[in-house]
Parts: C-alpha cells; structure tokens; sequence
C-alpha cells in the first residue's frame, strides 16, 4: 500500500488541478466569451433592472398576470425544494384540491376544467412554464384585468407556446415570464391597476 | 404512440452511440493511437515520470486492488479536507460555512464511491471551491476507478494464461484523459449554449414585475453536470438536481443529458465482446441488459403517464416538470437508476407506487442494467459468473466461460461480492427501521413512509445516489450510516471482482468443443436475465412487499395517509 502512496498522492495532485481547476475555468473563460448571457443564468433586464432568469419561474399573484404553477418552496431560487408528497398522501390530495377549486373561482372555470400543472407542484420549485391549457385558462381573467379583448390575449399566449423538440419529445409549454413580459408591452398597466 | 416512438429513437441512437463508443475504448485501454494522442500522449507521459510509474509494468490482481484502494483513500481524504474548510478557502462568493463532520464524511464517501448521494444542498452548502476542486474531481476519479477496474476484469476473462491485469494508473489516467474528458467538454459547451450557467459570480438578486425580489444562485455549473451524467456521477450542483431549470433548461439539455447518463454503461458490454475476442459475448451480455431495462422502462411509464386518480385527471404531474411531463420524467427516472446515476429530473418520492418498486428493484440488483460506467458491467459479470454456475449444476457438467473452468473459488468470491448489497441494504436498512433517532427522517405516513426509508438505503447500497427527497437524510445517525454503506459495498465488489479475474487469468484456455455450453445465444441471455430476476426476488421481494406493494393495494382501495 504504502508503495502505491506516492502515485496515489501525484495523480490526486494532478487530477485535481486538470478536472477541477483547469477544465471549469477554461470552460468559463471560453463561454463567458462564446455566449456570455447563457453562461451567466440568461437574466433578463427592464429599464435596466434584472427582473429576472427567462429559465427561472418566479412568483406572479396579481390579476393582470399569467400565474405559474404552485413552488413547493415559494419560488426561493437559493434554496430549491419540493414536497416530496407520495402519492397516496392525505395532505396532497387536500392541497391539489384547495388548488383546483381556487384556480377555478380566480378563473371562472368548472372545477373539472382546471389542468393536472395547474393543481401539481413543479419538482424544482422553479417551473419556469404552464401548460397551454393551463395558461389559455387563465386568458378571460387577464384581459378583463387589462381591459383587452380577451381574444388577442388569446392570440398572445397562443403565439408563446413551444412545441415539442423534433415533434416527439417533451410537452408544449408556456414560458409564464416571457408571456408576462409580452403581456406588459401589448396591453399596458394603466397606473394603480397592477396593485391587485 | 409518440412516445413509443421517441423511445425507439433514443434507445437507438444510445446503442450506436455506445457500440462506436466501444471501438474508441478499446483503443485507448489497449494503448494504440487515437485522435488526441498528439496532445494528450505528452502530458500522459508527464505524469506518469511524475508520478514514478512505469506504464509498461502490469500489476497483480491484489497489487491492481492495493493502488485502487490508496487512489481512493487519499481522495477521500482529499476531498474531505476540502469540504470541512470551504470557509477559509477562495470561489466561495456567497460566504458558505464548512460542512460539519457528519455530513462532510457522507458527502466524501458518496463521491468516492461513485454514489453522489446528496445529504447536502448544494447551491446552500457547497461552495464554488468545493464544487470544481472537490467534487468535480471526484467525480472523474471515481468513474474512471470503475472504468479501469471493469477493463482489468474483462482482461482476466479475456487474456490467455497469464497473472497481470493490466496497470491500474495507466488505465485510471488513460479513462480520464482519452474517454471522460474530451466526451465531458463537448456536453458542457452543449449545456451552456441551451442556458446552463458556467460563471464564477455569485448569486443575483432580480426584482420581478410585480416587485418581489428573487435571489438567484448561480456558478460553474455545466463543466460539473456534464461529468456528473458522463461519470453516472448524479451529484447536482443544485439540490433539486436535473429538475432546476439551471441545470436541465430544455428538451434538448434533457435528452443530451439522458444520453450521457447510459453513454459510456453500454459501450462497455460491446468493449467486452471485442477483448474477449467474440463480439457475440458483448451482445448478449448488452440484451440482457436491455431487456431488463425496456421492461422498467414501459412499467413506469405506463403508470406515470396513466397518472393518479385521487389528484384528478390527467398524467402524474406532481414533482415534475412541464417541460418533461410525464414521458421524459419516467424514462429518466429508469435511466438514473438502471445506471447507478442517482440524478432526477422529478422527484421519485412522488411517483406512483409501482414506478417506485422498478427504480428500487433497478438499484437492489446490484445496478447491473448497464449499471455505472464500469461498474455495470463488472457487476453483470458476476451474474454471468453465477448463471453458468447454475447452468453447469443443471446439467453435471464443470461449468465453463469463454474457455475457463469456473470453479469453486471464483463462485465463492461471486457469492461474496453478490452478498455486499443485500447485507448493506437488508441490515442497514432493519437497523434504521428499529433505531428511534433515525426512523424519524421518515415524511410519509403508512407503507410510502416505509418506502422513502428503503429507497434511501438501497441507494446507497446501490452506489445510485437519488432519492425520495422526503427523507431526512442529513440526520447524522443516516449520513454516518450511509456513508459506511456506501464505501463498503463499493468496495467489496471491487476487491472480489478483481480477485475473480486473477483467478481466471492463471487458467487455460480450453478450445469450445460440441460440449460446451455456448454463452452467445438466446438461451444464455435468458439464462442470465432470470439469474437477475430471481436472485433479486429471492433476495428483496419480502422488503418490497412491506413497501411499494404494500403500498399499491392501499391505493387501489382508495386509502391515503
């Protein structure tokens, strides 16, 4: 054993430096230069305030908002979580159905039209997405909340979905601050409308 | 339909990807000249003068053993020091305390032994340092322990009467530099480029629309993912795993991720084929393989997508993305665990009751469905050892494979080795389950409760690493408990696996004759799944039962807890 120590001891050394020092570093000077918004957590900026990650959900309560769907950790994205909750949890089958019936009265919907994302917790805590269906739901709410016809809010949602890579993997979805964004510049806030 | 098909294509591109794969390998573990060799033969060289080795001397199987373990050792030691002093060293922007003694033990062991299971957080509890300089490292070195141990085993199936296996830092220096590095930088340049983050700032605060503010972690996080899925690492740079946005930010991030996780585990059947000389021994040790995946594949999926009925309709969308839904979660889910990879992309904890019992049974089995990079396949040929044992009893004859007697010594260690997860898994797991101070890191009442517990110790049993995240496992008495598990049955495979090769290698070879059982064809790869399927049952089908079973009846009677 004793024989195989400074090998052991060297190649550690070595390895530490090469994986650990010189590959990330390396790897952070190029992409910093190559696509320095992607390696830097694609923030977005308005007015010059970061108001956020395109890739990061955040909390919106407001009405004139498209939501996103619940965080088990409130949106923290210092601290990620779930719930963890199996799936013959008591206190999931409450907490899905409180959602179910909250979406539906904020929306105006019948309880059995509310979609499975609208009632479920992501597992990041950060779903940065909704379902089109999910978001489509909410269209009525956000158009009288904005005095738009709720036709072109529609439109816009509609105009936000993404498709499914290569036509076969993942599920469509609705990027809820980007479409918020979008929301802002469409249909303006007047002032005092965006408290509630 | 749709998702059959994206099924068919991926695990089509996986094959390929993996048999051409193998072609590369077997080049650079029998030392011929690659593409890089004009770049990385001189720094090869530099280090071995360094390091005073000289590459042409073979080891031993014990002298292979004995370098692999003090490799090992000082990285642990390594690492541990690093993470109980993270506070005083750089990259730690954020200002992250040091690990306490406990938990910096489990997060070393883990990494060590290929396991990456995360008793930690990691954007809360690991800083920059840590991160690239600890666990990055390890999780190359780790890998390519399980890579070089799996070539110097295939050797002593593969070589003619001989007593060396080949020299372990060769083959550890050789997996990192030829095979795990070049594959880990183009996966991390993919990564960044569809939003992964790879910067040395700290974490930003933004202020939404609606005025709140959110602080963002951020860090060198793709150069670490990528060789946390090549290495069938799992470790996240986030807690949340390949779930975070951060981490798996796209369709397209998801499925270059899902590749590299089985990448390497199945170019290694085929690298076996052609060392031994006979491509058809790859083939049917890899169908094997995947038959046993396809079948946990279409379970899981089944039941995630069919969803669960007391959350209303629609697929099982609770703790997973809506970007991955319920096809890609489910068929990740099967990966990481058939792989000893231990990342998510949805918390376990949440799926349905059966996809819970085929990601346990995936790591109980000693993760032998392609299993870690190495590690699966010298962990399969265990099982080959003992299905021929169990065939040469059904006809009375000595059993042979690719020409060598199998006899009493090489079954012994077999058994020895198969023993190290039952033994990890059942006791640890009985212990925990008596222990006041440690059942309660239990979430979930009723027989979910007791699954959460046994999922945790047949991870670490496994040397997977994932987990149904509702179990406590930073309570001190399961980081320490785990800990040992982890580095126990890591190594107690290793050490027989090896001491089995060197028994092989001191035997002749015998020509096939009429006689001889052939390990080829469709009978052999039953041969060897039911060996799997059974010893598995035998073995964990009483602790199944208390669990995920147990748990299903509830819920078809409509019960919750």
């Amino acid at each position: 054993m004793l024989a195989q120590l400074r090998p052991a001891i060297m190649m550690m050394v070595f390895f530490t430096l090469l994986t650990g020092l010189i590959y990330p570093l390396t790897l952070t000077g190029i992409m910093g230069a190559v696509a320095p918004s992607a390696a830097r957590g694609s923030l977005l900026e308005r007015d010059g305030v970061v108001i956020g990650s395109s890739l990061i959900g955040q909390s919106f309560v407001g009405t004139a908002y498209l939501h996103p769907r619940a965080s088990a950790s409130d949106w923290n994205a210092a601290g990620t979580g779930a719930t963890n909750l199996g799936p013959t949890s008591a206190q999931l089958v409450a907490d899905v159905q409180a959602r179910r019936e909250a979406f539906a009265a904020e929306n105006g919907l019948n309880p059995d039209e509310v979609p499975i994302d609208a009632v479920t917790t992501s597992g990041s805590g950060l779903d940065p997405d909704v379902s089109p269906a999910n978001a489509l739901g909410q269209a009525e709410r956000i158009a009288a909340a904005r005095r738009a016809d709720p036709t072109d809010v529609r439109a816009l949602i509609a105009d936000h979905v993404e498709g499914r890579w290569l036509g076969l993997y993942g599920e469509p979805r609705v990027n809820v601050l980007l479409t918020n964004l979008a929301l802002d510049q469409a249909f303006p806030l007047a002032a005092g409308l965006a408290s509630n | 339909m749709r998702d059959l098909l994206g099924y068919i294509l991926f695990l089509g591109t996986l094959t390929g990807g993996g048999w051409l794969l193998a072609d590369y390998m077997i080049r650079v573990y029998e030392g011929g000249r690659t593409w890089f060799s004009p770049v990385l033969a001189p720094i090869e060289r530099g280090i071995y003068r360094l390091s005073g080795i000289d590459p042409d001397r073979e080891q031993s199987w014990g002298a292979y053993a004995l370098a692999c373990l003090a490799c090992n050792a000082v990285g642990f030691a390594i690492l541990y020091a690093i993470l109980r002093l993270q506070h005083v060293l750089p990259f730690n922007p954020d200002g992250l305390g040091p690990m306490s003694p406990d938990l910096a033990f489990n997060t070393a062991t883990s990494f060590v032994s290929n396991t990456n299971w995360q008793a930690y957080s990691g954007e809360a509890q690991a800083s920059y340092f840590s991160q690239m300089l600890g666990l990055t490292v390890q999780n190359f070195v780790s890998a390519a322990t399980g890579m070089a141990v799996a070539v110097a085993v295939i050797r002593g199936f593969a070589r003619p009467k001989g007593w060396t296996l080949g020299n372990f830092w060769v083959d550890l220096t050789r997996s990192i530099l030829y095979v795990l590095l070049p594959l880990s930088i183009i996966v991390a340049l993919v990564l960044v480029l569809q939003g992964v983050p790879q910067t040395l700032l700290g974490h930003v605060t933004a202020t939404g629309l609606e005025g709140a503010t959110q602080v963002i972690a951020r860090g060198p996080a793709a150069s670490q993912i990528a060789i946390k899925q090549l290495g069938t690492n799992g470790g996240g740079f986030f807690g949340v795993n390949s779930a975070h946005p951060f981490e798996n930010p796209t369709i397209l991030s998801n499925m270059v991720q899902a590749l590299s996780i089985l990448l390497i585990p199945v170019a290694f059947p085929f690298l076996f084929g052609r060392m031994v000389g006979d491509r058809r021994q790859g083939w049917a040790i890899f169908a094997a393989m995947g038959v046993l995946l396809v079948t946990g594949l279409l379970v899981v999926q089944l039941y995630e997508a069919a969803g669960n009925p007391l959350l209303g309709p629609g697929t099982n969308m609770e703790g997973k993305e809506q970007r991955f839904d319920a096809t890609l979660s489910a068929m990740w889910s099967v990966l990481t665990t058939a792989a000893s990879n231990g990342s998510v992309n949805a918390m376990h904890d949440s799926f349905m009751p059966l996809s819970g019992l085929v990601q346990m049974a995936n790591m109980a089995t000693g993760e032998v469905i392609f299993g870690g990079v190495g590690s699966g396949l010298y962990g399969m040929l265990l099982y080959v050892v003992l299905a021929v044992f169990l065939a040469g009893l059904m006809v009375g004859r000595t059993p042979e494979y690719l020409g060598r007697k199998i006899e009493r010594r090489e079954v012994t260690l077999a058994v020895l080795a198969f023993l190290a997860t039952p033994v990890g898994l059942l006791i640890g797991g009985a212990v925990a389950v008596v222990a006041p101070q440690a059942v309660t890191a239990v979430q979930e009442a009723g027989p979910h409760g007791f699954s959460e517990l046994l999922y945790a110790y047949t991870s670490a049993a496994g040397n997977n690493g994932s987990a149904f995240g509702g179990f406590g496992a930073a309570l001190p008495w399961h980081t320490t408990a785990l800990g040992i598990i982890m580095i126990l049955t890591r190594f107690a495979f290793i050490v027989p696996m090896l001491a089995i090769a060197g028994s092989l290698i001191r035997k002749p070879k015998a020509a096939a004759t009429a006689g001889t059982f052939p390990t080829h064809g469709p009978l052999f790869v039953t041969l060897l799944v039911l060996s799997v399927v059974i010893l598995g049952a035998l073995t964990f089908f009483p602790v199944l039962a208390l669990g995920p079973i147990a748990e299903e009846t509830v819920r078809l009677a409509g019960q919750t807890f």
